[in-house]
């Protein structure tokens, strides 16, 4: 079985050529350095947090319209009476979707947009998006809502957690490029603190972004498991094919 | 010697590979074949009904829709119930043994249910899948003198009585189907989920 | 020992009364359809050149995603909804509900990029050595054909699921055709059947997308084999290996396609498959190339998402169409670079075909070629801001220059000796 020398130049040249395509990966362009979630979908406890803090925080304006009730409680092992008494508040069918009561009409009136159904906000903003978007809230007064944040500037949405993080107002430093100056995000520092200590506040929106992304994907656990069987089976089926490959073209001189 | 075993070497990495190749096929159609089945959404659909018969007089029958079928809710009179009595050799499958399959073990009686004047029933014809009609008349000018209530099929003439059970002689082969229900209440019954009932 | 030695026997007689019947079965189709006549022509006694290199494996990989996208398509079309109300929530519930709905989409997801790269190694693997030369031209010709077949079902699947960039992507791409002289307006509004893209627009896409370019690509598919399987396989070395027959009239440099062929490309599959599932598995979104990030937000006619650009596989021709400042002539130039590789076959003067006996100006032409093509296609994907925009323009002045002056470097060209026989040293 000698490997033969057949000009792999190039070929191999080619391939790599049109292959390896030097590709940099698209982010989404905010200004400011997104902080790593390090979410875990196979966590089930951090899912389990993650689901009631969606419950009782989210779901008051934010729908998850294409996640059945029945499906989050198999995935994330919850029983039907614990799904029940936890997380459906509003009553109705375990196997319906994750949708609330409040109108599209209603929230423009209020807020000046419908809340985001956040089934699939993980898969387009990203996690990392997410767990900064939570925690960047600050004070502006000129600001109807009276908050402002630093990942998506002029948001709508109010700070609902801000009894638990605290209230924060943002330092800018003034920076001049070019003869114009910039305000400069610097840091964050706490007016009014909340009910949780930065560190468990950090949980918290890790524990509910993890959440989001589950959502995202429901599969994506079970994907990854599966992959791995099927790489396994192609291993043993190609390692048959090439040995019989190199049987046959044994007859090639 | 060499040349034979090189052909039984191949031999059996080509069979070897066939059999990988094959099961190959085998595990890439599961999943295309399994996409057919009733998925989420049908369950939900297809979730259990509830009906209300406390406003159900004796002897009327109620409609719901279960998984896209008509589910009959009948209050049968004491007179009804008599008249079950005593015919079955006009009957196909008087007992309900032909098919067990046709009502929950619970329902496999006389009187083809849980409580005995309530009779819940899919209303399907177990011929072609035509919607028979309740014909609780007595003798009727159509169905002859020896009609004593039940349901007829317009679609090709089988009768039924008011057990659901077939009458011998007719296209369609077995009773009406009894589908899975248990009380909730007295007077409030759950269509497709039957989860301790009989008990 | 004696009842053992009888059951072989019962064994042997057996499976030859099976095997006599098999072959009669197979006499009685032949009379009545070609069978065993085809199975000769296109496997058993298909005769290409032994030296085939791993750049010849990407043809029957073709077929292969071929397959998986009609197989798959198929299947999601029992569960999507070709409706403007419904179709990205249908897409979800492919995702979610129906039972492994979510890994029949991203096979079809994954095979429509894997489809491309495969093709495209394929088409460079047929310029290096000179597949599309005499007698090979129509063969190109079908396959340049299946190309754009191929770039409008990628694009008219793309606006199904009714995502942000599905919608935008179809919106900028449908506006190019206002590009077209005198027409231009009408034609756009014809192509959407709407004053935007709407409901209406969905539904024929969805038409043409699971039936009428699948039709048109399958049959193109069956003339490209035809057409190849007429004038026989190229080989690495550029040489036709029918004209060194030996006395049985077979190739001399020829072996049969099956089972020669069959196994080192069911060997190719096996490997191709696991890169596929390696996708499919573990990064269906690949980054965002293959699914897009702001696809996972429903249409919104409203509001254009930040960034635009289409999938991967169209920015090359993308950057072309952005790097020149005027609507008609972007679009001119776009369509030129499509329509120049078919007449390649014309524009190559140089008798030789393999790239392993042309001259240094044909390698380095191609090289240019090859990375500008690479580099257009990274361009396409940024922001339309300097330095890319002059950058851009550079490639695409390259891409173009590998096409024009084709005839001039390509007449004069030093070649080397091209052997008579492949060369194959095992």
């Amino acid at each position: 079985m000698a490997v033969s020398r057949r000009r792999p130049g190039v070929a191999s040249w080619a391939l790599a050529m049109l292959v390896v395509l030097p590709f940099a990966v698209p982010a989404a362009n905010t200004g400011v350095p997104l902080q790593a979630a390090n979410t875990d979908v196979s966590n089930i406890n951090s899912l389990q947090r993650g689901a009631r803090n969606f419950v009782n925080y989210c779901m008051g304006c934010h729908s998850a319209k294409y996640v059945r009730y029945n499906q989050l409680a198999r995935d994330l092992q919850i029983s039907e009476h614990q799904l029940i008494s936890n997380l459906m508040f509003a009553g109705g069918k375990t196997y319906e979707h994750m949708e609330i009561a409040m109108l599209e009409a209603d929230a423009t009136r209020w807020f000046g947009a419908p809340a985001p159904d956040l089934s699939l906000i993980a898969r387009s903003r990203g996690a990392d998006y997410l767990y900064t978007f939570l925690k960047s809230f600050y004070i502006d007064e000129s600001r109807p809502t009276g908050v402002n944040n630093l990942v998506l500037e002029g948001a709508a949405m109010p700070h609902i957690l801000w009894q638990l993080q605290g209230m924060q107002r943002a330092v800018f430093v003034e920076e001049e490029h070019d003869g114009t100056t910039y305000a400069v995000f610097e840091k964050f520092e706490m007016v009014t603190p909340g009910t949780m200590s930065a560190e468990e506040y950090d949980h918290f929106v890790g524990d509910l972004v993890n959440f989001l992304e589950y959502i995202g994907e429901p599969i994506q656990l079970k994907r990854r498991q599966l992959g791995i069987w099927v790489l396994i089976f192609l291993l043993v089926f190609g390692l048959l094919a090439w040995a019989l490959k190199q049987e046959i073209w044994k007859d090639i001189k | 010697m060499s040349a034979k075993s090189g052909l039984n070497r191949r031999h059996f990495l080509a069979v070897a590979t066939s059999v990988a190749g094959a099961a190959g096929v085998v595990m890439i159609a599961v999943p295309f074949v399994m996409s057919f089945k009733p998925n989420a959404k049908a369950q939900a659909l297809g979730a259990p009904v509830q009906v209300d018969i406390s406003k159900l007089e004796v002897g009327a029958l109620v409609r719901v829709m279960w998984r896209g079928k008509p589910v009959w809710v009948v209050r049968r009179s004491p007179e009804m119930l008599q008249r079950l009595k005593g015919r079955d050799a006009k009957l196909e499958d008087p007992r309900s043994e032909k098919f067990p399959d046709q009502q929950p073990a619970y329902a496999q009686n006389e009187t083809r249910s849980i409580r005995p004047e309530i009779l819940v029933v899919l209303g399907v014809c177990t011929h072609l899948g035509c919607a028979p009609i309740e014909r609780f008349d007595i003798a009727p000018v159509d169905l002859g003198p020896d009609w004593v209530g039940g349901f007829y099929c317009p679609c090709h003439g089988s009768k039924f009585d008011l057990a659901g059970r077939v009458y011998a002689g007719f296209p369609a082969p077995s009773n009406l189907a009894i589908p899975p229900y248990r009380f909730i209440t007295e007077n409030l019954i759950l269509v497709g989920d039957d989860t301790g009932a009989g008990s | 020992m004696n009842a053992r030695r009888d059951a072989i026997t019962d064994e042997t007689t057996l499976m030859s009364k099976t095997a006599d019947k098999l072959s009669e079965l197979v006499d009685w189709i032949d009379v009545r359809f070609p069978m065993t006549k085809m199975l000769k022509e296109h496997a058993t006694e298909y005769y290409a050149a032994k030296n085939f290199n791993v750049l010849y494996v990407f043809g029957a990989l073709a077929m292969v995603v071929l397959v998986i996208q009609l197989v798959t398509g198929i299947f999601l079309t029992m569960s999507y909804k070709p409706d403007a109300e419904k179709a990205f929530a249908s897409v979800e519930y492919i995702m979610r509900d129906v039972e492994w709905g979510w890994l029949i989409r991203y096979m079809h997801s994954t095979g429509a990029s894997f489809f491309f790269i495969v093709v495209y190694i394929h088409m460079f693997r047929g310029m290096m050595y000179g597949s599309y030369k005499n007698p090979r031209e129509l063969l190109w010709i079908i396959g340049m054909l299946i190309y754009v077949c191929l770039m409008a079902e990628g694009f008219l699947g793309y606006l199904l699921p009714w995502g942000q960039m599905s919608y935008w992507g179809a919106q900028v791409i449908v506006s190019l055709f206002g590009a077209v002289p005198g027409i231009g307006e009408g034609l756009v509004e014809w192509i959407r059947g709407d004053y935007f893209i709407s409901d209406i627009t969905l539904n024929r896409f969805f038409a043409l997308h699971v039936a009428a370019v699948p039709l048109a690509l399958i049959m193109l598919v069956v003339m490209h084999i035809l057409a190849l399987h007429e004038t026989g396989s190229l080989n690495p070395d550029g040489i036709e290996i029918k004209e060194h027959k030996g006395p049985d009239g077979i190739p001399l440099d020829g072996i049969a396609f099956h089972p020669y062929y069959t196994v080192k490309d069911l060997v190719a599959m096996i490997v191709f498959f696991a890169a596929f599932s390696g996708v499919v598995f573990f990064a269906p979104e690949m980054g965002g190339y293959f699914l897009e990030h702001a696809n996972f937000e429903p249409a919104n006619p409203l509001k254009t998402p930040e960034h635009i650009a289409p999938v991967w596989y169209y920015t090359p021709f993308y950057a072309i169409l952005r790097a020149v400042p005027s609507k008609g002539f972007g679009a001119f130039l776009m369509a030129m670079a499509l329509i120049l590789l078919f007449f390649l076959p014309w524009l190559d003067r140089c008798k030789v075909k393999s790239i392993r006996y042309r001259g240094w100006t044909f390698k380095l032409a191609l090289t240019v070629f090859a990375v500008s093509f690479v580099c257009l296609g990274y361009l396409g994907m940024q922001p339309a801001v300097e330095p890319y925009v002059t950058i851009t323009r550079i490639f695409t002045i390259l891409y173009f220059s590998f096409f024009l002056f084709m005839p001039i470097y390509t007449r004069f060209e030093k070649t080397r000796p091209v052997p008579e026989r492949v060369t194959y040293d095992q």
